[in-house]
């Protein structure tokens, strides 16, 4: 099924008897398999609005991210949360979207420093599962105005409404960005550093740790991130000598994307912990592959098929992105917390028509 | 305003109210005397008054939970209050609801610097949380200007923001956990140490939902390292759309300042009379901070000196030490402050794209020439976030009412041109009968269903937010 406008979708919606599977650009399918019939957003697409003067961009759902990156970056601006493209992980084709980053609050290595997706997302419009067009938030920086919704749909993976429009914060580009990287730490050693990093006042955009290598970006202008190379390569001297690589983007740009861990076996895991836990989450684990990002607090781990991480996990979550498992690909969550989920579906979808069970 | 009208049968329930709290609370943390339930009748909209039945002090997490079984299972409706600050009306009681104050629940629970985080309980105040991790060169970074008393769980509820929200975002940018009670007094845990939701993002939706979802208790905040230094620069200009327009062209020109304040003529001479912080007497004026080391804060500033030129300032006066700096600072600080010294006034915080700062600053002047009182603006223009200040005379009849028409007017403008009813302070009882302005019928329905499920009987602040015959078929159905 495709649509070319909210209120074809809003009909649609109240039409089908379901189930039916969100599609935007069908790169990111992880979650429990959802059997349905395919409803894409690709005929929702374009930009609405975009107005860098005031940082912010309105796009309709089914616009690839490409697309909306080209637009951003003729005026010299970006999203600043640098979303994941999952294609060379989970061995996908097809064109991500706008709609799918949104719906899977995907962001990528600079979260750590600006924040995530469900940061940048200052207004959405979706329709719910009981074909109701409903609009939150706005197209301004600052809105308390009634309930966030926006952050509710941003990661809600389509479950709860399919959304036709999204406005977005944009940030400049950086005029300039460096990379310093230390060689041959262990995860622990590796994670005390980039907490040194992070604990620093040299604004570092990105801190990772791909079990070789210990990656420390920073980007500004050029003098600014010249003084602060120097002072953070003092601040690491008692973790060895930092020393600048040389293609700073391509490198956080494979970090972005788990690259490390896409030729490798086993099941993938993209587990959200304290950095504090990392290092001997991912020994219990027995973890075969890992890359750190966020400085620790985002672990990739490929493990033997069919183990389950959380068993080992005190806190934080874990999702299965590649794999099969009978077992939960999302995180269980506790039981209150689980009935109110529960009631949320329940209201927005009543039928359980959108993606059913894909959180789950 | 109009509140619902009390319940009488709620009312009669005092004494045993009394009774049973003090079963499960020390005798000093039960407030039953009208002379002591006056502290709690209103907020920082002190427009707006009435006693509660009933305040309640807990000191735990625990003793929250048994307040609100007990509340629950008689049906009486729950205000919580943090500070009392609000300036929506968020915390104002009704004659037939109890007060839950988290005042006492002040402790810091755990600080981790390697996970940048603290874990406090929701009464602390804004600024002793900074104050407790300071030393470490850390700080929390959301900063409303009532920060010495507004408490975290305020904070929370009003998804607040502050001076240097343009870099560092606002609160729920930098709340990653919370401990909640449910209204039946169930104890939940949503986020933690971690960040992002593994599932759906409950906490987004917690936090700027006005204490209408449940009591939060406890929070995990993040904490960042402090910068290296932070300089100041004012900027005069002789009309509004050119000031204007100097913001919009620093946003573009790839600056980020953590902070850009606009102030207007009136509230200059307002604050110049006040606190003689030596500002231009021009039409506009423009403070603008960035932050780094000194040769980064050179670096950035020379920018925007750059970028101010072309707009043929009136003045640019760049601080040289931090006593220059706090003087640039010192009338902005005190805008309020002064402003309420010289004027009764009413504050709005509709927020607008910074593009149309300088159309509806035109249009703002031309409403209040129509209605006869003037406005004064000092607001955040770096996020659009605007405070007009309109001064009326408490004393002159019909002067209130005339006042919030006028302020109708602005917050309708300010949905016009695309922006929102509030950027910081939140809705409360203030706004809540425009929101229909913003939202449409299913917009609030869908709004409406969220609380709903957190609180089906409709008891915790149950009259705020959504316009009252909106939300009359739910609070009359519990
Ligand atoms: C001089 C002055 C300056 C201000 N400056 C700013 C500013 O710069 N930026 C800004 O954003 N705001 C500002 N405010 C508004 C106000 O300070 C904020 O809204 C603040 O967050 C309120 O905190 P509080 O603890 O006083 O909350 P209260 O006023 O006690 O309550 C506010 C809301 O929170 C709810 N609540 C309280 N405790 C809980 C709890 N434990 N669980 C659930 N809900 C709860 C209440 O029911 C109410 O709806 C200012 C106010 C004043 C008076």
């Amino acid at each position: 099924m495709t649509v070319t406008s909210q209120e074809e979708l809003a009909a649609a919606i109240r039409d089908t008897s379901g189930p039916l599977r969100i599609q935007g650009g069908g790169t990111r399918p992880y979650g429990r398999p959802v059997i349905g019939e395919v409803l894409s957003t690709a005929g929702l697409s374009g930009v609405t609005l975009y107005d860098p003067g005031a940082l912010t961009i309105v796009v309709k759902t089914g616009t690839p991210v490409a697309e909306v990156e080209e637009t951003l970056a003729k005026s010299g601006q970006r999203l600043a949360f640098e979303p994941m493209d999952h294609r060379a992980l989970l061995r996908t084709d097809g064109t991500p979207t706008i709609g799918g980053v949104v719906a899977g609050n995907i962001s990528g290595p600079r979260r750590i420093a600006v924040g995530a997706c469900r940061d940048f997302l200052l207004g959405v419009t979706f329709v719910d599962g009981s074909g109701t067009l409903i609009k939150n938030g706005g197209r301004v920086m600052k809105n308390v105005t009634g309930y966030d919704l926006v952050k509710l749909m941003c990661g809600s993976h389509g479950t709860l409404g399919v959304m036709t429009e999204v406005a977005l914060k944009v940030l400049p580009i950086a005029a300039t960005e460096a990379t310093l990287a230390l060689r041959g730490l262990d995860p622990t050693t590796a994670i005390k550093a980039m907490a040194a990093a992070l604990g620093s006042p040299f604004d570092v955009t990105g801190v990772a740790h791909d079990g070789d290598e210990t990656l420390f970006r920073l980007e500004g202008f050029a003098d600014s991130v010249a003084y602060r190379t120097g002072k953070l390569s003092a601040l690491l001297a008692p973790f060895g000598t930092a020393k600048a690589v040389a293609d700073s983007a391509a490198r956080w740009q494979d970090i972005r994307d788990a690259k490390a861990l896409s030729t490798a076996p086993g099941d993938i895991w993209r587990i959200s912990v304290r950095p504090s836990e990392a290092a001997a989450l991912v020994t219990a684990i027995g973890a075969t592959d890992t890359l750190f990002d966020w400085g620790g607090g985002l672990v990739w781990a490929a493990v033997p098929p069919g183990t389950d991480v959380r068993r080992h996990m005190t806190g934080g979550h874990a999702t299965l992105i590649r794999g099969t498992s009978d077992g939960p690909h999302f995180h269980p969550e506790p039981a209150p917390v689980a009935a109110i989920t529960q009631g949320l579906r329940d209201r927005f979808d009543p039928r359980g028509i959108l993606n059913p069970g894909l959180m789950t | 305003m109009q509140m619902p009208e009390p319940s009488a049968r709620i009312i009669g329930l005092k004494s045993q109210l009394v009774e049973r709290f003090r079963a499960v609370l020390p005798a000093d943390a039960v407030i039953s005397d009208l002379a002591e339930t006056r502290a709690y009748e209103c907020d920082g909209l002190a427009a707006y008054k009435c006693p509660p039945l009933l305040a309640v002090l807990p000191a735990s997490t625990q003793e929250v939970s048994e307040v609100l079984k007990i509340c629950h299972e008689m049906g009486v409706p729950v205000v919580p209050r943090g500070s009392g600050t609000s300036l929506a009306g968020g915390a104002m009681p009704t004659a037939d609801s109890v007060i839950l104050g988290v005042a006492r629940l002040n402790q810091v629970l755990e600080t981790s610097y390697e996970d940048r985080l603290i874990r406090v309980q929701s009464g602390r105040t804004n600024l002793s949380v900074t104050g407790a991790v300071e030393a470490n060169g850390f700080f929390y970074a959301p900063d409303p200007s009532s920060q010495l008393a507004c408490a975290i769980a305020g904070n929370i509820a009003m998804n607040s923001g502050g001076a240097h929200c343009l870099k560092y975002g606002v609160t729920t940018n930098n709340l990653m956990g919370v401990t909640m009670v449910m209204m039946d007094g169930t104890v939940t845990e949503i986020g933690g140490g971690h960040l992002d939701a593994g599932g759906l993002d409950l906490l987004g939706v917690i936090c700027g939902s006005e204490g209408q979802l449940g009591v939060v208790t406890e929070a995990t905040l993040r904490i960042l390292a402090k910068p290296e230094g932070a300089r100041p620069i004012l900027m005069g200009f002789d009309s509004a759309e050119v000031a204007g327009q100097c913001v919009s062209d620093i946003i573009k020109a790839g600056v980020l300042p953590v902070a850009i304040e606009y102030m207007d003529k009136l509230c200059i001479e307002v604050c110049e009379a006040h606190a003689q912080a030596g500002y231009p007497l021009c039409e506009a004026l423009l403070i603008v901070e960035v932050e780094g080391s000194p040769a980064e804060i050179d670096e950035q500033l020379a920018l925007i000196k750059d970028i101010a030129n072309r707009h043929n300032p009136v003045e640019l006066r760049e601080a040289r030490d931090a006593d220059e700096a706090g003087r640039i600072w010192l009338g902005r600080k005190s805008a309020f402050g002064a402003m309420g010294q010289v004027n009764d006034y009413m504050c709005l915080d509709g927020t607008v794209p910074v593009s149309k700062l300088p159309e509806v600053l035109r249009r703002i002047g031309e409403l209040s020439r129509a209605y006869g009182l003037d406005v004064g603006n000092v607001f955040h223009a770096g996020d659009g976030n605007m405070h007009p200040l309109i001064l009326y005379n408490a004393n002159k009849p019909g002067d209130l009412e005339t006042c919030e028409a006028l302020g109708a007017d602005i917050l309708k403008l300010c949905v016009d041109v695309g922006g929102c009813l509030t950027g910081e302070h939140g809705v409360g009882i203030e706004k809540r009968d425009l929101m229909r302005v913003q939202y449409s019928p299913e917009d609030l329905e869908a709004q409406m269903r969220i609380k709903d499920i957190f609180d089906p009987n409709w008891l915790l602040n149950p009259a705020k937010v959504f316009p009252l015959d909106a939300s009359a078929p739910r609070r009359d159905a519990a």
